[in-house]
């Protein structure tokens, strides 16, 4: 009934379209299929044990605002110098008498940070040093179309400046503000938790000059290490925890003032 | 780069609250507010056509193979502001061949293809084939070429062919429909999906950048017609037209329903983001949000077309009102993407404080660059009305 219906010079150009779509199709469709593939072998626990997990401890109490951790991360890591790039920053929270919260962050609070409000009007103060949360469910990772960010078998969220796209997709996703499109490399940028330098046995620029100790950097998985030992002896907090991002930068004496 | 710190610093000093430091850029300006206005534009065509096609609203011929043609000329320039606003545009392949399948922006890219190649151009082609075949014995020169070119070799012009590709395109047409609310519903998810953003984070996104998408759509179809009937100085359909006005009240009733509804759940829900979104849309989206679009683009459009359905003025007052209400629409919805957009960066997520965005004239953002988008896909509606006029169709079944 075909030939009734469909003549010759017709159902050849079907026949060549259907070839030329599926093939096209099927091209497309295998690299995604392998990365799957990819993914299912990472995903084997026992691989994953071998590596180390890493993670941030932050303790609010500790913090005083000098602002070494972000002058230090931008020395580092080469972030551009104006105020509008950051990788970490610090947060100066004032709760004034009349219950009115003033949140500060000049040039991320390098250089130190003033208190700009009168003693006797304060009700209370404190710091929190901020920075990738390095989450477990990482929003960024999620959105990423072409796969430029990931997270590493140690739980670090990278992202791959050769490969990013520059669609600020996951700088729209990321609900800390801890992305920013790099003005040199055109690329999102973010924290690494200094991935070159944890690499190496050595700790991140940020943890490495805090003078007060408020930052504790270490392996989530290693039950000695310093970071473990400031989870079981402090009660902790993640920031956002309502967005289910799993995060695992923990603050100690977070007030329900941050965001 | 120099200029872009100018331009941050100055942004820098407007701060109002307390921003995180990487939020004084808007990453998102004016291209991607273009993005949606004409992704949706040619979502909204496209179901006006099928209204006709499918639904059998025979009052629509008219508009038929002008509404086929619009969604073409604007799907062409859909993604140019999407590419031009990355920052690495020559690595933008990379969406299709490493696509991330959890990345709804990824996924877009082959919503995209699907409709453009799928959908749009096969439909067309099976709406057109017939009269290719007929015009390239007719014309010379470049039309000639292009026409025998885009048969891809098949010259039937009896009958059973042409039963053949209307069956065909009705069957494409059907597709079609889910095809063209996937598109634009996806657009909607781009931004619905987004948890981190109170403003964009609702489930009702992707069903209000539809209807949305369809309001704009129809009006641009309803402007179009009249324009092009004017240039041609032949008659306009008012049962067509009235029709089409219709269809647009109905759909904008929807869809200031649904963004309604929205806004009510907000406020009475009146979440943690509720204070900083209730500064957001009395301050910083006063006049693009209560002015432009819903007083402009919704509810004067709404009180007029509405009127219109129980009392009827003379031919001339309608038309002079749909081509104002049509050009009104046009702009609320684009207004409407605006607020989406711009609006959604606009305040912190700290929910602490607001940043401040200007639009600038040069550049690949600029506004100059947003008209040029705008403007384009209407050149390229006549160059294909030139080439495969609608109206010039030799139809079988008349």
């Amino acid at each position: 009934m075909g030939t009734n219906r469909i003549s010759n010079n017709r159902r050849k150009f079907f026949k060549a379209s259907a070839a030329l779509i599926g093939g096209t199709f099927a091209i497309s469709i295998m690299k995604p299929l392998g990365l799957m593939a990819q993914t299912d072998s990472d995903d084997n626990t026992n691989e994953k044990d071998k590596f180390p997990l890493w993670g941030m401890g932050v303790d609010i109490e500790k913090c005083v605002g000098c602002g070494k951790c972000a002058e230090a991360c931008k020395i580092e890591n080469d972030v551009p110098k104006e105020p509008f790039y950051f990788r970490t920053w610090i947060e100066q929270y004032t709760v004034k008498n009349d219950g009115e919260v003033k949140i500060e962050s000049p040039n991320g609070g390098i250089g130190g940070l003033n208190q700009s409000v009168p003693d006797e009007d304060i009700f209370k103060s404190f710091m929190v040093p901020k920075l990738c949360n390095h989450c477990t469910n990482a929003p960024c990772v999620q959105a990423c179309p072409v796969g430029a960010t990931y997270i590493s078998p140690e739980g670090v969220v990278l992202v791959d400046d050769s490969y990013c796209i520059g669609c600020s997709y996951c700088i729209q996703a990321c609900p800390y503000g801890a992305r920013f499109m790099n003005p040199v490399t055109k690329a999102a940028d973010k924290c690494t938790f200094c991935y070159h330098r944890i690499s190496e046995g050595l700790q991140p620029a940020c943890v490495e000059v805090c003078p007060t100790d408020a930052r504790i950097f270490g392996d989530l998985r290693d039950k000695k290490s310093d970071l473990v030992k400031f989870l079981q002896e402090n009660p902790t907090e993640i920031l956002k925890p309502h967005l289910n991002t799993k995060s695992r930068v923990f603050y100690n004496g977070l007030s329900s003032e941050v965001r | 780069m120099e200029e872009h710190f100018q331009h941050l610093y100055q942004a820098l000093s407007q701060v109002d609250g307390y921003i995180y430091p990487n939020e004084i850029d808007l990453h998102w300006g004016l291209m991607i507010v273009l993005y949606p206005y004409i992704t949706g534009l040619v979502a909204g065509a496209f179901i006006l056509a099928s209204l006709e096609r499918v639904f059998h609203v025979k009052v629509l011929k008219p508009t038929y193979g002008l509404a086929l043609l619009t969604a073409l000329a604007f799907l062409v320039v859909a993604t140019m502001p999407l590419v031009s606003h990355l920052q690495h545009p020559l690595r933008s392949y990379e969406i299709f061949m490493t696509p991330n399948p959890t990345s709804a922006m990824a996924i877009f890219g082959f919503v995209y293809l699907w409709y453009l190649m799928a959908v749009l151009l096969l439909e067309i082609w099976f709406d057109y084939r017939r009269d290719f075949v007929i015009w390239s014995k007719t014309s010379k020169g470049f039309k000639k070429l292009f026409y025998q070119l885009i048969t891809l070799g098949i010259n039937d012009t009896d009958e059973k062919s042409a039963k053949l590709d209307d069956r065909l395109g009705y069957f494409i047409t059907v597709i079609g429909i889910p095809s063209a609310f996937l598109l634009h519903g996806y657009v909607g998810f781009i931004f619905g999906s987004i948890k981190a953003n109170p403003w964009w984070s609702t489930v009702l996104m992707p069903i209000i950048f539809l209807f949305s998408a369809m309001v704009s759509g129809v009006a641009l179809v309803m402007l179009i017609y009249m324009v092009v009937s004017w240039i041609r100085k032949v008659d306009i359909d008012m049962k067509c037209l009235d029709t089409i006005a219709r269809y647009l009240l109905f759909i904008l009733i929807i869809d200031f329903t649904l963004e309604s509804l929205d806004q009510i759940h907000r406020i009475y829900e009146a979440e943690e983001s509720f204070d900083i979104i209730s500064v957001l849309v009395s301050g910083k989206l006063n006049i693009t949000l209560l002015v432009m679009q819903v007083a402009l683009g919704t509810i004067i459009p709404l009180i007029v077309l509405g009127l219109f359905q129980f009392y009827k003025p003379s031919e001339k007052v309608r038309k002079f009102f749909y081509f104002l209400i049509g050009g009104m629409v046009l702009v609320g919805i684009f207004f409407m993407r605006w607020n989406v957009v711009i609006g959604g960066q606009l305040f912190s997520k700290s929910l602490s404080g607001f940043t401040s965005f200007k639009t600038v004239y040069s550049g690949m953002e600029g506004s100059v660059m947003a008209a040029v988008w705008l403007i384009l896909p209407l050149f390229i509606l006549a160059f294909l009305l030139w080439l495969m006029p609608p109206w010039k169709k030799i139809s079988y079944n008349e």
